[in-house]
């Protein structure tokens, strides 16, 4: 039936007889739906994947992170293999045309001289010697996680050959599987040094942001003096104080404790600020009236509305850890061989020689950067969509 | 003001007070002292150890009192500028140190001049040209700065010294000058030789001001006057000089508190790598060897350094901004 056309007469007395939905004005497009219905978490992450960088530095995180788990199986030689005929090797392509042709990929022989004027060991490709590089095949032996006797290897170094891809180190160990073991250290460091300032910090600025008061004074004086404490000289002096005999292990949470006691700080003045703000909030009163205690009004009702915050804050104080350790184990206070991170690996590379004759032994600086350069942009891509509702 | 500064500076007794505290009990830590590992030491090279000579070096040093009795001894000394005694050098700490406390200020002093120098109109051109390529790349070379390890940075840096100019930029003055009196070739020479510790310490500081300076520059350039100073025909120039660039200078100081800690650590370690005669080799030196009173008299400077440069913010702040001198006090 359509509407009647205007004319002379008067207008006919007309009513559609389409259902009537009164709601008509407020109803949403799926398409609108999906992003107004969606809970909390979820508009954050269609935020968060807007953000390419923090994305893509969240996947190559990831990557990493999970390399960590099987390092010794990605690693083509052990932590500790020397190779006294490579010390100082340069580090070494793999070729895939040998005179023209295509070939599974593979490695020249080296060839070592020692240079008499300046006692440099040189090394040459020896091109009449092709060593073809293995995949999936038994290597140096290692111990999986320390518990399961293992040789299966992603990558193998050519039977009699030799594979150093990054070159070797003055013992001659191979600095690629080195760096790939030494990842382990480096990044748990981060992560449990990262575990005990966020309960440190969540403790401290709950207490403070909670109660108010003289609790809240004496928690900000305190804050206050660890803040105007220069970060590197107070970790050194702590960890000068770790006994020398404790073993490695235990140095190394020890190093971790020493860098998450002093880091809580920032994180606690977030939760302490945050925690003001929310307590004003009528869902916080209601909460209170209807007589639930302190501590489900601080962990159901307040927690979830600042986590994201707090998650984007820790993310982006990472990076300052992982740099921390790479500092004091290369002024030698930090962690000690046989355990092996990036900083223990960058003190070889102490004096000026080694940048002029040996730079491949600076290498392990590649992932601090990339993993730092990672760490702050994945930060800054969380603290955008952690209040996705700005 | 006047009421403001006294406040302020009140409020910087308690905390240099607890800060000495946590530094006494920091330099306490190690298990033994120095006289223990002494001892020793001449026992395991198989000379005889004079009992009686340790018991009077122990009295001397008050090493047999209670840890507080030490703390307050150490306390008034510190007091009365003297800042106890060294046992690895058998000189009272503040000879040992001599220009070192000097030297590493106007590391740290330079380096904050240089940050600023430097982030300052890169933060600017950045937040006027948002999203451009200049802005990309300025941001990334910024992060690479943060990225990158200080210490390797500085000895990356001394051997391009060493190769492009032919100089060695180790230390902080040439060999002739040193422990010689001021004068100004010595002036000149560790003019020469600063460049090369403030440019690494100052990498890792300048990503975070260019951020930060572009962030409060862009906020204020969507201000409502901007908009209405532009319709109004204000020449772009004056538009953003006038206000908003005033404006996102605020934080800008206030960071200070922030970035003063990042560059005495930073200058520490550099220090070292470069082998400076600031205060960062001997602190490491000190802490290996035990050496308290010594660590304890660097970890003191430093912290001083940080509150001072706090404190010298706080009152540029209030020069600034009279919303905080009137406040009454408590600022940030």
């Amino acid at each position: 039936m359509s509407p009647p056309s205007r004319g002379d007469e008067p207008l006919e007395h007309w009513v559609s007889d389409a259902p009537f939905d009164p709601h008509v004005a407020e109803a949403l497009t799926p398409e609108q739906e999906r992003i107004y219905m969606a809970s909390q978490w979820r508009i954050m992450w269609i935020r968060f994947k807007r953000h390419k960088l923090a994305v893509w530095s969240g996947a190559i995180l990831g990557l990493i992170y999970f390399s960590v788990l099987i390092s010794e199986f990605i690693a083509p030689y052990n932590l500790n293999t020397r190779h006294t005929d490579h010390i100082y090797a340069p580090p070494q392509s793999i070729n895939l045309f040998h005179e023209g042709s295509l070939k599974s990929p593979f490695t020249y022989g080296l060839k070592y001289t020692l240079n008499m004027e300046n006692l440099k060991r040189e090394y040459s490709d020896d091109e009449s010697r092709v060593d073809r590089i293995r995949f999936f095949c038994l290597g140096d032996s290692y111990n999986f996680w320390g518990l399961i006797p293992m040789r299966f290897h992603l990558v193998c170094p050519p039977k009699d050959g030799t594979m150093f891809l990054l070159g070797t180190d003055r013992l001659g160990r191979d600095m690629f599987s080195r760096i790939v073991i030494g990842t382990r250290i480096s990044l748990t460091v981060g992560l449990i040094g990262i575990t005990i300032s966020f309960a440190l910090g969540m403790f401290f600025g709950g207490l403070a942001g909670y109660y108010g008061g003289w609790i809240d004074n004496v928690i900000q004086r305190v804050i206050e003096v660890i803040r105007s404490f220069p970060e590197l000289p107070l970790w050194m002096a702590l960890s000068a104080a770790l006994p020398v005999t404790w073993s490695p292990i235990v140095i190394y949470f020890g190093i971790t404790i020493i860098l998450g006691l002093l880091d809580w700080t920032g994180l606690a003045r977030a939760v302490r600020s945050k925690l003001l703000a929310i307590r004003e909030e009528d869902f916080v009163s209601a909460a209170r009236l209807m007589g639930a205690k302190p501590s489900r009004i601080i962990w159901r009702h307040m927690m979830p509305s600042f986590m994201s915050h707090l998650i984007a804050s820790a993310t982006l104080s990472i990076p300052a850890m992982i740099l921390g350790e790479t500092a004091l184990s290369f002024l030698g206070l930090g962690l000690r061989p046989p355990i092996t991170s990036w900083g223990v690996l960058l003190a070889e590379a102490q004096n000026i020689n080694v940048v002029a004759l040996y730079p491949w032994l600076m290498l392990p600086v590649v992932p601090v950067i990339i993993v730092i350069l990672a760490f702050n942009f994945l930060g800054d891509g969380l603290r955008d969509a952690a209040d996705p509702y700005k | 003001m006047l009421r403001f500064l006294v406040h302020r500076l009140f409020i910087m007794i308690p905390t240099l007070l607890a800060i000495s505290l946590i530094v006494f009990v920091i330099i306490q830590l190690p298990p033994g002292d120095y006289l223990t590992s002494y001892i020793n030491e001449l026992q395991s090279q198989g000379e005889s150890v004079d009992e009686a000579k340790i018991a009077f070096l122990r009295e001397q040093y008050g090493l047999d009192k209670p840890w507080w009795q030490q703390y307050l001894v150490w306390l008034f000394g510190m007091l009365q500028g003297d800042f106890g005694f060294s046992f690895e050098h058998n000189q009272p700490v503040s000879e040992v140190v001599g220009d070192r406390l000097w030297l590493s200020f106007l590391v740290s002093i330079s380096t904050i001049m240089f940050t600023w120098a430097v982030s300052f109109p890169i933060g600017v051109y950045s937040a006027t040209h948002q999203y451009s390529w200049g802005d990309y790349g300025l941001s990334f070379l910024g992060f690479l700065g943060l990225a990158t390890p200080n210490f390797l940075l500085a000895l990356v840096m001394l051997y391009l010294a060493n190769r492009w100019f032919g100089t060695s930029v180790g230390g902080l003055m040439d060999d002739q000058f040193i422990g010689q009196p001021w004068t100004w070739g010595k002036f000149l020479s560790v003019l020469e030789h600063l460049w090369v510790p403030v440019v690494v310490i100052g990498t890792s500081g300048t990503a975070g001001m260019i951020r930060r300076l572009r962030a409060n520059l862009l906020d204020e350039l969507q201000r409502q006057y901007v908009t209405t100073g532009r319709a109004k025909g204000m020449s772009p120039r004056k538009l953003l000089i006038k206000y908003p660039l005033r404006m996102s200078l605020n934080p800008f100081i206030a960071d200070i508190g922030n970035l003063l800690p990042q560059v005495v650590s930073g200058s520490v370690i550099v220090s070292v790598v470069l082998s400076l005669p600031t205060t960062g080799p001997m602190l490491l030196r000190a802490l290996q060897s035990q050496d308290m009173y010594l660590a304890g008299a660097f970890l003191m400077f430093l912290s001083l350094l940080t509150v001072i440069g706090v404190f010298i913010s706080d009152i540029l702040l209030a020069m600034l901004d009279p919303r905080i001198r009137l406040g009454g006090g408590a600022t940030r």
